[in-house]
């Protein structure tokens, strides 16, 4: 299989690839977008962060990510501690942000190049690397067209590739199916499902779709004004809050203000 | 296992500072007109601009006044070059294609010289037009091997030193509008307030003191000795050589720092 040679990284993996959040906060002025977040998340665990808008599902990634310093509280990402190793939890994550990452200007194999190289990748393991990521994503085909010309899900599936050559103890993907039509949001899904599978790294995704939610993670945190409102597998919210659907629950705990007599009959 | 230090290495900095380079100069490739039309202007410097103060006498002390210039285009040419860098970055920001450098272990200083670099490149493409057209313009040029060394080291340096500058203003002003305004703002003082088109001697007292802190004057001072055949040199090459350097060293140090928060 192509798969053999994907290479060890060349920064060694620690065993519990667990992420530990205690109390992290990040305040923007009087705004608390992340308020006292704690969290554990178990290696390999498929992890899900829904809530409504402007809730702090991004700013949280952000921070989990290196991207944004927190203003307080601590984390323990894939074996580092956030604010003091950030290069050292940054060699063993992947993270998909919500914008287009991938450069359209470039061709796919040059944007794998490219991360190949930032992520090093052993020069000699590089060529078959990044033939395995992209074979494994379904790019093999197009993988010398500029990215501009890609499909939503093409893209998305190369910064998939990207992200994960390093084989990441954790990858971060940030609403990776917004804007994409049914039949994209499948083909990410089923690859970064395979994906998963073959690396065994933990997956931590926001996403507005109930049914990605629920189709995909062992559990899920509700996220609401900054706070963790609920967190459990899809099953045992539903029965804790007794909604028949994670939709009802969100409306339930994510305060759907939306007065009855404003609802369209 | 935790607190093991585990460093790349120089190897692995060189290779992910080159990776920036060299997927700045792919794009370069799938879009030669760009570098086609940054071409133009210089051109249209040494031409028309050229051509019209040759009619002034006395500017150059006897000298053709198209020898006297043809250094301080390039050094132009590589300074509004270099200035878009910024531009750029808070362009990738806006895509989110930054953000994908940022999340990669590459050190900040890396991914910084990397931008620089390709800066370079960009520059020395310029250096090559400048010097076909003044070749046609009849400007007297060094063919000496060791000068045309010095004038591509020193394009090489002014260009990391001016894209790491604007590297500097695009992390502090953070938006595409604002850097437009600020870039103007700061682009034409570095120019005019330099000995790139006419020499000091003709200005004002206040004038002459800020072209002595501006390192665009000291690029020219050094072109003008190195690209010209008997070119000489007003303040001394080791001068020329350790302002820029040092200049540059500073704004990467600067542009290191300040870069992350592109991304906040």
């Amino acid at each position: 299989m192509a798969v053999d040679a994907v290479p060890s990284s060349p920064f060694p993996q620690p065993a519990p690839p667990a992420l530990e959040l205690d109390g992290l906060t990040r305040r923007f002025g009087n705004i608390t977008a992340v308020d006292r977040v704690s969290l554990r998340i178990a290696a390999g665990e498929t992890f899900g962060l829904i809530g409504p808008n402007g809730a702090g599902k991004s700013t949280l990634m952000k921070m989990l990510t290196t991207l944004l310093p927190p203003s307080a509280g601590v984390a323990q990402v894939a074996g580092f501690d956030l604010a003091r190793r950030p290069q050292q939890v940054r060699a063993r994550i992947g993270y998909v942000p919500q914008l287009p990452s991938a450069d359209g200007e470039l061709t796919g194999y040059e944007n794998m190049l490219l991360s190949a190289r930032l992520y090093l990748v052993p020069r000699a393991e590089r060529r078959a690397t990044i033939a395995a990521s992209l074979d494994l994503m379904g790019l093999t085909e197009v993988q010398h067209r500029l990215v501009q010309t890609y499909s939503g899900g093409m893209a998305r599936r190369l910064e998939v590739a990207q992200s994960t050559m390093h084989r990441p103890a954790i990858l971060f993907l940030d609403e990776p199916t917004v804007g994409l039509d049914p039949a994209g949001r499948a083909t990410v899904w089923k690859h970064v499902r395979d994906l998963r599978d073959r690396i065994g790294a933990a997956v931590i995704f926001s996403t507005h779709y109930m049914e990605e939610a629920e189709d995909l993670c062992d559990r899920i945190a509700l996220i609401n004004a900054g706070r963790i409102v609920a967190i459990g597998s899809p099953a045992d919210l539903k029965t804790r809050f007794a909604a028949a659907t994670l939709d009802d629950l969100f409306a339930q705990l994510a305060g759907d203000r939306l007065p009855a007599a404003a609802m369209p009959s | 296992m935790t607190g093991t230090k585990v460093g790349p290495g120089v190897a692995g900095y060189c290779t992910q500072t080159f990776a920036v380079a060299a997927a700045e100069t792919l794009k370069l490739r799938h879009d030669p007109m760009d570098l086609a039309s940054r071409a133009v202007q210089p051109i249209l410097w040494l031409v028309l601009f050229g051509q019209v103060m040759a009619h002034v006498h006395g500017l150059t002390g006897g000298k053709p006044y198209i020898d006297f210039l043809a250094p301080g285009v390039l050094a132009q040419s590589v300074l509004f070059v270099s200035i878009f860098y910024g531009l750029s970055a808070i362009w990738e920001r806006d895509l989110g294609v930054l953000h994908r450098y940022m999340v990669s272990p590459a050190p900040r200083s890396a991914l910084v010289i990397g931008k620089a670099m390709a800066s370079s490149i960009r520059g020395l493409s310029q250096a090559l037009v400048i010097y076909a057209c003044a070749a046609l313009l009849g400007v007297k040029l060094s063919v000496q091997p060791m000068h045309i060394m010095g004038v591509l080291m020193i394009t090489i340096i002014a260009s990391a030193l001016f894209s790491s500058f604007s590297l500097i203003i695009a992390c502090l002003v953070k938006t595409r509008e604002r850097f437009m305004g600020v870039g103007q703002f700061l682009t034409m003082p570095i120019f005019f307030a330099s000995n790139a088109i006419y020499p000091v001697q003709l200005m004002p007292g206040w004038l002459r003191a800020i072209v002595g802190i501006n390192p665009l004057s000291y690029e020219v001072d050094a072109l003008r000795a190195l690209m010209l055949d008997g070119g000489t040199s007003e303040l001394g090459l080791g001068l020329d050589l350790g302002v820029l350097l040092a200049a540059s060293a500073l704004c990467i140090a600067i542009a290191t720092r300040l870069f992350p928060r592109l991304t906040e």
